[in-house]
């Protein structure tokens, strides 16, 4: 059984149990993560946080169904999760995730007639409002390559928001952006998900991103990914520039140089 | 993002280069001219002059215009065959590891092979006439387009792919909608590499045995008129060649390049 991030009676929206992925056959195969488990309810935010090669990415893409699972399970309503479907939509970091040849229109829209099978007139009309909710309405008919990052971003998100998926997966969304639009994407996230209540699995590095987006934050160690830690975050301490917000801050931080200097510790016992 | 280098508009520079192209055209014909002339041989280098007054004639006669639409007949129906199969191919290529393997296997041994080089077993199979020309145009154009298709194909970003799969699109969904636009600057680039190699091959095949065909096209144009020695008429059948490789570069592959991959800043 995961670790649930709360108590619950009911049934987790996602449980990921035991889970292990590795990359490669054989004698040379990595192991990228081990034995993970946990579960999230509807409407939590899960951060996976760690460094590089903790296998954060992986686990995300492997709840998509990008990925396979190599032992455990991972179980969205219950039931095992199979190929990428838009009941899990994917934002991912890069900015070629959009359509290139389709407007910022035509992207959402043509996402609601694929993925949720609305005829045309119902996916524009549906595809109008996010896009108008992610305030990008004065470009709606501009095509991605004349958007800056942020609002390429922007658009990726209105996509998954719109097909109203169970889960959201997130992968360093804003990793690619300034500083300050990756503040101001953090926040417009984070009322979009208050807004919704949607569930979200988010990866990120970024310890302060962490503590502003999630409700709860799962530490990975890397090499391979395993638990190092899950530590919920108050709705009080979402706030930069309090007290608490920088506080779980430096625990995490503490947290995350622990896990760092326990591997290398290792790697020297083991070399 | 506007390219910071460009300091002109795009079609103002267009008609720069234009008119750039123009002056060295009429000097490369005044060039002709003035050697044609010192030469004095219109059996070996027909004039410029007369060259030109060839084709207009020919034009004007009709006889280049029915010479060209027998060409153009041949190698669109040829072209579009051509299309067919790279299309089948790829989308096996794309579906399939076997389908992968079986076009990297079949390209790399026939994409090197000269389409003229299998006019006799066209000949032995078709016999002589139309449907063995349209055979080497489709062998001429296939590799070349399925090549660079396939090419295009794996190049789409990952992302991209996840993208698309994150729909849950059908397989050949995922590939009209996703691939193929995505793979266009490639593919564009493809057709118009297999567009002039049908053009080559149709045109040396009718040099080849245009003699015997009933009706020929431009190349039989040439053929017989140099059997007849009326060298400004087999000049004038080259510049048609040229003249139709042009308009179908500038109005057709430019055209559609525009409409396309330029404006959704895809171009390479």
């Amino acid at each position: 059984m995961g670790v649930a991030l709360r108590m619950a009676d009911t049934e987790p929206l996602l449980s990921l149990e035991n889970v292990t992925l590795r990359y490669g056959q054989g004698a040379s195969a990595v192991t990228a993560v081990e034995d993970v488990s946990v579960d999230l309810a509807a409407g939590d935010r899960l951060v996976l946080l760690g460094p590089s090669g903790c296998g954060k990415s992986s686990l995300l893409r492997a709840v998509g169904g990008f990925q396979p699972v190599d032992a455990g399970a991972i179980r969205l309503r219950g039931a095992p999760v199979g190929r990428p479907g838009p009941d899990r939509m994917a934002v991912f970091q890069e900015f070629d995730q959009l359509l290139p040849w389709r407007t910022v229109l035509g992207n959402v829209r043509y996402a609601l007639q694929r993925g949720r099978g609305l005829d045309r007139a119902a996916a524009e009309a549906r595809a109008r409002d996010w896009i108008g909710r992610v305030g990008l309405a004065r470009v709606m008919d501009a095509h991605p390559h004349t958007l800056s990052g942020g609002m390429k971003q922007r658009v990726a998100i209105a996509r998954a928001f719109a097909l109203e998926p169970d889960l959201l997966l997130m992968d360093e969304p804003f990793a690619a952006l300034d500083a300050l639009t990756r503040r101001q994407m953090q926040d417009e996230l984070l009322s979009l998900c208050e807004q919704t209540g949607a569930t979200v699995l988010f990866v990120t590095h970024a310890i302060d991103e962490a503590v502003r987006v999630g409700t709860h934050v799962l530490t990975l160690s890397p090499h391979p990914g395993r638990m190092a830690g899950l530590a919920a975050i108050p709705a009080a301490a979402r706030q930069r520039g309090t007290a608490a917000f920088a506080q779980l801050e430096a625990t995490l931080q503490a947290g995350l140089l622990a896990t760092e200097a326990h591997t290398e510790e290792g790697a020297r016992r083991h070399g | 993002m506007a390219d910071t280098t460009l300091t002109l508009p795009a079609p103002r520079r267009l008609h720069l280069t234009g008119w750039r192209k123009g002056v060295l055209l009429a000097l490369l014909a005044l060039a002709w001219e003035g050697y044609a002339r010192h030469l004095g041989n219109a059996l070996l280098l027909p004039t410029f002059s007369a060259t030109l007054t060839a084709l207009v004639q020919g034009f004007a006669s009709g006889e280049l215009v029915t010479r060209t639409a027998t060409s153009l007949q041949l190698l669109v129906t040829g072209y579009a065959c051509g299309l067919a199969a790279a299309a089948a191919l790829t989308a096996f290529a794309a579906l399939s590891r076997w389908g992968a393997e079986l076009l990297e296997l079949l390209t790399a041994m026939l994409n090197p092979l000269p389409a003229v080089a299998l006019l006799p077993i066209a000949l032995l199979w078709f016999g002589i006439g139309a449907p063995s020309l349209v055979f080497v145009i489709t062998h001429a154009v296939l590799w070349p387009v399925a090549l660079a298709s396939y090419a295009g194909f794996r190049a789409v970003p990952r992302t991209l792919r996840m993208a698309g799969r994150n729909l849950g699109l059908s397989p050949l969904r995922f590939i009209a909608e996703i691939l193929i636009p995505a793979a266009l600057p490639q593919i564009l680039a493809g057709l118009r590499l297999g567009w002039a190699f049908a053009w080559r091959t149709l045109i040396a095949a009718e040099l080849v045995f245009g003699v015997s065909a009933r009706s020929g096209g431009i190349g039989w144009f040439i053929y017989t008129n140099r059997a007849q020695l009326e060298t400004a008429n087999v000049f004038a059948g080259l510049l048609t060649i040229i003249l139709v490789g042009l308009i179908v570069e500038t109005l057709l592959f430019r055209s559609a390049a525009r409409a396309t991959i330029q404006r959704w800043g895809q171009e390479q």
